[in-house]
């Protein structure tokens, strides 16, 4: 199928526009930066075709270009994996993808390093293309850190603003740290398999029995989950998310909601075959996805940028994906990736239609009203907003309801998980109903575009914008498409339950159950009968739940607005936690980087370095100055005294041959 | 091509001898001067092109043999030869020194003839050591390489440059003492300076040096050590290179660093594997040691240059490690990594050394948004960081990979705490990076900075294609190394089941 033109293409793409989009003109640059996205949109459009026809035993299809790294018996090739897992990532990040770089388009029309930002996004989905369509550990690791680059270079894209450039950097070394846990897991594949790749992996450890304890197996899930949490932006390492939003809005709609911070939920469930048995580490997933949820969902209720309430429910969101990861509902975790994936990119684009419709302002006290300005907005954002607050019969409502299905009736489920993923999608339907009450109803709150833009230089300013506008529609076209995407891309997956068919999970299913046949003693990832309530019951719960959040939004911020400000009055130390993130940030700071920072300067450096070795080392060479001195000394020049040292020396000489002669 | 085959190591070894002397008859032109010596490292570079192309692959043992007597008491002969470690040594000082010529073009004013004379001196050295298979004509090679050098520092420096001359001689020179009480050592019992007639002599000799054996591997290892440089000795480094004129701090890093190692895996572990395996577990805590050490350290650096001089404290660190893990993936890695940063330091302290001919000043604090005046340097800058930082398709990650997962073979521990250095080196490398590069010019100076000019473009593309090349093929320098080091293991090996025999 030549698979390897999916990736290639947009790194064609990359390396065009990289060295010679300074000399190109704007619409060449415009083109070759679509072309080749698009080429591989299609490309995996005609390897999905080729792929539907394949008959079940040439699943999963494997293409081997050749070797790649190696020493002694090890070797990692180059070679790429087509399953229905990697199928649908592929289609998701060439789709959404490309849609995001057709708005780039009109959103990027005004800014510098044109070019530069087409070249950085092509190289994005050439390394996101080769994380998910790699074959083995380690080729996967070079779409993961290549992933971590092009958001380095995405998020500091505008680099005079000292805030975008520390960001960048920040989310590099957080993700580093997930990185050494994913590192640290190959090795142990190395060690015990001898191999990376997928195939021989699973199969190997398809052998093994189930893990009732800590043992190879759980830790390498936890290693990976340590990946995860890196890239995924879950606890404790999600700290570099809501600063990423200092990248343009198209990057955080691709980027850091749609497609890389996916790739952690990707992972674990490419890896099922290990978690399936390593109980405990699955169980770990779900607290940290369930934790992660819940934490972000909170600290999303009370920020004013409208990008890190979208920030906060990305990581809020994605804990919901890695929840049902941990309870072993993967193809519940990648069917919510799916229509996240939609929406969330709407809200993102959306929210980056606000922000360009007002010059750049991001902040929601200043906005409100804008339904009348922006109605091509308005509407899709809508559409998006019900979608994430789980309304039937929009697409979140699916994903999401068969998530907290999941993690109650699963095998590995649990009633907490379920209780506190509702109170989360209550706090979703909260703020996201809050975000679209306070941007488009009201009256507008700001101050006329014009001022705004000269107060905010060095932001991505957009010189045109002398009053509210509706965006073009080159940013317009995306919206729309995406909005029809996140009302019904959840059809797929309708729950037998409601009298569907979910041919989502039936699709995903060989994938999940390959393996469990051969080490199915133990393993019913599947719902278990009677365990848990019927699901109708909790779907009917979780809209109540949802619904609950949009009325008390409403009520807040449409109804009774004077209520929100009476609430911080009442709650101080509560809304200062919250409106400051719980501190983590600082908490880290004093924890973590200080100390690293002044030990290494003022001891290591100053005291050991500088003081203990160094100053021994000169202090050695003082004293053998000294010494020096004393013998040149002894050459006085004086012929009796050389004589008397001569006459020593011959002594010396004497008495050891002696010596030797008497041994 | 047979016969080019017998000549071909001395050709390479001492065309840039024979340039040197050339040289010194030149008129002091100073132009005449910089394109002959182009000329002839490049010629060098050409020539030795040959060894890899007609390089057996799978021959673990030595080509492209040499051996003359030289003089016949003591017994000395001039033995030349290359395996696949050694090889790629030799072709990364041939390819960075026409590099070091041209980066050196306009910093270079005064006494320009004697400067290039030395740099080519210098190459001749370097290379030696790494053909030599005679323990005298290696020692010869490895004393000689370090007259240049001093004087390189010394004489083109900055400011402190003589106290870091002295103290690069020093350390080194004393450093080497032990070495040679070794290699006397071993002559008086052997006979023969020959690597091949000592090692089979050692082997044959096993029980009876028990007691010498250490203090042999000790004499070895401490002039290596110095050299790597390993911690805690390795303090002579950052003020040789803050001093060392670009040239000298490309092949201080890019090569004769890698003496060190070269040396460590060649002759410690050559000739005395249960020595070194006995060893193996300090020697690799202070490489550890070294490559967290070195990296937070460097974090801390006000100085641009110092900050790159402690990233090689650290990244020999892992080369350190990759040896005596005593792994097949530890070894080739090791090697890889020896290549690796030879060409993304020898790179980055290019890059360096471009900003100060501008500025005059290595200080982080003096910079800051030279990507606005300066873009194309501020790309290549960013390329060999990622480089730096092991990036995957990029050169720097495929040794430390393999270094790690064969340290983590060996003990677990040692990956782990190794593999913390993946996120160290990002710390200092991408913080360095925003404080240089990053926000609004905040002084004047910098905003008329010429960005780089066609001469230095030359000089670092070939450094950065190689970067790539390196991190996307590895296997064609893996391919050579790899049967060599398990031929060195497989030596180790044999000598630990005589002594479980015995």
């Amino acid at each position: 199928m030549n698979l390897w033109l999916i990736p290639l293409l947009p790194m064609a793409g990359a390396i065009i526009n990289g060295l010679f989009g300074r000399r190109f003109s704007k619409t060449a640059v415009t083109a070759v930066g679509l072309a080749f996205p698009g080429a591989a949109m299609l490309w995996t459009w005609k390897a999905a075709l080729q792929f539907a026809q394949l008959p079940a035993s040439a699943i999963p299809h494997i293409e081997n270009y050749g070797p790649w790294l190696g020493a002694g018996d090890f070797l990692a090739n180059y070679g790429l994996y087509l399953d229905q897992l990697s199928l649908l990532m592929a289609l998701i990040v060439t789709g959404v993808g490309f849609i995001i770089h057709v708005y780039s388009v009109g959103y990027m029309a005004h800014e510098g390093g044109y070019y530069r930002f087409f070249s950085y996004m092509n190289l994005f989905m050439f390394f996101m293309l080769t994380l998910v369509l790699a074959n083995n550990y380690l080729l996967m690791f070079v779409g993961w850190e290549g992933v971590g680059l092009a958001s380095y270079l995405l998020i500091g894209f505008f680099f005079l603003r000292d805030s975008a450039a520390a960001a960048g950097k920040k989310a590099f070394i957080v993700n580093r740290i997930g990185d050494f846990g994913f590192l640290i897991a190959l090795f142990l594949f190395i060690k015990h398999f001898g191999t990376l790749d997928f195939t021989s992996v699973f199969e190997k450890v398809a052998g093994f029995p189930q893990e009732a304890t800590a043992g190879l197996l759980t830790t390498i899930g936890l290693l990976l989950l340590v990946g995860a949490c890196g890239k995924s932006a879950q606890l404790p390492l999600y700290v570099w998310l809501p600063d990423a939003m200092e990248g343009p809005t198209p990057v955080s709609a691709l980027i850091h909601a749609a497609t890389m911070v996916t790739a952690g939920v990707y992972m674990i469930a490419r890896s099922h075959a290990i978690f399936d048995r390593a109980p405990i580490a699955l169980t770990v997933v779900a607290i940290i996805g369930c934790a992660t949820a819940l934490f972000a969902a909170t600290i999303g209720t009370v920020q004013h940028d409208i990008k890190r309430v979208l920030a906060y429910s990305t990581i809020s969101q994605l804990g919901y994906m890695v929840l049902a990861c941990g309870v072993a509902a993967y193809s519940a975790g990648m069917f919510h990736l799916l229509t996240h994936a939609f929406f969330k990119a709407l809200l993102f684009l959306g929210a980056g239609s606000v922000i360009h419709s007002l010059g750049g302002e991001q902040d929601m006290r200043k906005m409100g009203g804008l339904r009348q300005h922006i109605p091509g907005t308005f509407w899709t954002m809508t559409v998006a907003t019900f979608a994430i607050a789980g309304i039937f019969p929009l697409s979140g409502f699916f994903s999401k309801d068969e998530i907290l299905y999941r993690s109650w009736a699963s095998h590995y489920g649990w009633w907490g998980f379920w209780a506190v993923g509702v109170f989360s999608a209550f706090l979703t339907a909260f703020y996201m109903f809050r975000l679209w009450f306070l941007t488009f109803f009201g009256e507008f709150r700001g101050v006329p575009a014009p001022e705004q833009h000269a107060k905010r230089t060095g932001q991505e300013h957009h010189a045109e914008s002398h009053h509210i506008h509706e965006s073009p529609r080159a940013m317009l076209i995306p919206l729309i498409v995406l909005a029809v995407l996140s009302f019904a891309g959840g059809w797929i997956g309708w729950p037998q339950a409601l009298g569907g068919s979910n041919h989502f999970e039936r699709f995903l299913a060989p994938v999940f159950e390959a393996h469990e046949a051969s080490a199915h003693e133990a393993v019913a990832a599947g719902p278990v009968e009677g365990q848990a309530p019927s699901e109708i019951a909790l779907t009917v719960t979780a809209t109540g739940a949802a619904l609950l959040g949009i009325a008390l939004a409403w009520l807040m911020y449409y109804k009774r607005r004077d209520l929100p400000a009476k609430l911080r009055e009442r709650f101080q130390g509560a809304y200062a936690a919250l409106e400051h993130k719980y501190y983590v940030d600082e908490i880290y700071a004093w924890l973590f980087v200080k100390p690293v920072i002044e030990g290494s300067r003022n001891i290591l450096w100053r005291v050991i370095d500088a003081g203990a070795i160094d100053g021994t080392i000169n202090e050695t060479a003082e004293a053998a100055r000294d010494v020096s001195n004393a013998f040149r000394r002894m050459q006085s020049g004086n012929i009796r005294s050389y004589a008397g040292w001569i006459a020593v020396g011959g002594a010396a000489v004497v008495a050891y041959m002696v010596w030797l002669g008497v041994k | 091509m047979s016969t080019l085959n017998a000549y071909i190591l001395t050709i390479v070894t001492f065309i840039p001898l024979g340039g040197a002397v050339l040289l010194a008859l030149f008129p002091r032109r100073d132009r005449d001067l910089r394109v002959f010596a182009l000329v002839v490292s490049l010629l060098a570079f050409v020539l030795s092109l040959h060894l890899p192309v007609h390089f057996a692959r799978h021959h673990a043992g030595f080509q492209f043999e040499q051996d003359i007597q030289w003089i016949t008491t003591p017994n000395i002969h001039y033995h030349l030869a290359i395996d696949g470690i050694s090889m790629w040594l030799v072709l990364l000082t041939t390819f960075l020194t026409p590099l070091c010529v041209l980066i050196s073009w306009k910093s270079v004013h005064d006494r320009v003839k004697e400067f290039f004379i030395l740099m080519l001196l210098l190459e001749t050295a370097l290379i030696g050591v790494f053909v030599s298979l005679d323990l005298f004509l290696f020692y010869f090679f490895w004393e000689a390489s370090l007259i240049p050098m001093a004087l390189l520092i010394g004489v083109y420096g900055h400011e402190r440059r003589v106290y870091a001359a002295v103290k690069f001689f020093l350390f080194t020179m004393i450093a080497s003492v032990f070495m040679l009480a070794a290699i006397l050592w071993l002559y008086a019992h052997v006979g023969s300076f020959q690597f091949a007639d000592t090692q089979q002599w050692l082997r044959g000799h096993g029980t009876e040096i028990q007691g010498a054996a250490p203090w042999l591997f000790l004499g070895f290892f401490v002039a290596f050590a110095v050299k790597v440089p390993l911690f805690p000795l390795h303090t002579w480094l950052p003020d040789a290179h803050v001093e060392a004129p670009t040239a000298g701090s490309v092949l201080l890093a890019g090569v004769l660093l890698k003496m060190g190692t070269y040396g460590l895996l060649r002759f410690n572990v050559g000739l005395f594997p249960d020595e070194a395996r006995h060893n193996a577990s300090w020697i690799a805590t202070l490489a550890i040691i070294g490559i967290i050490y070195g990296a937070l350290v460097a974090m801390v650096q006000p100085n641009l240059k110092k900050l790159v001089a402690y990233s090689s404290v650290s990244h020999l660190g892992f080369v350190v490690l990759g040896i005596f893990s005593m792994t097949q993936a530890g070894q080739v890695g090791a090697v890889f990594v020896m290549l690796a940063h030879g060409v993304s330091t020898g790179a980055l302290f290019m890059l360096v050394g471009i900003i100060h001919e501008r500025r005059h000043t290595f200080e982080i604090a003096e910079f800051g948004g030279l990507a606005t005046p300066m873009p194309i340097y501020a790309t290549f800058f960013l390329i060999i960081t990622l480089s730096s930082i092991g990036l995957p398709l990029l050169n720097g990650f495929v040794g430390e990979f393999l270094v790690l997962s064969g340290a983590f073979l060996a003990h677990p521990l040692w990956g782990i705490l190794a593999a913390t250095g993946v996120i160290w080196s990002a710390c200092y490398m991408l913080w360095m990076y925003q404080r240089v590069f990053f926000g609004k010019v905040n002084h004047d100076v910098n905003l008329a900075l010429p960005d780089l000019s066609l001469r230095e473009r030359i000089a670092l593309w070939p450094l950065a294609v190689a970067a790539f090349a390196m991190g996307v093929a590895p296997l064609i320098w893996i391919n050579a190394v790899d049967p060599t080091v398990r031929n060195v293991l497989s030596i180790a090996a044999q000598f630990a089941s005589q002594v479980v025999a015995r």
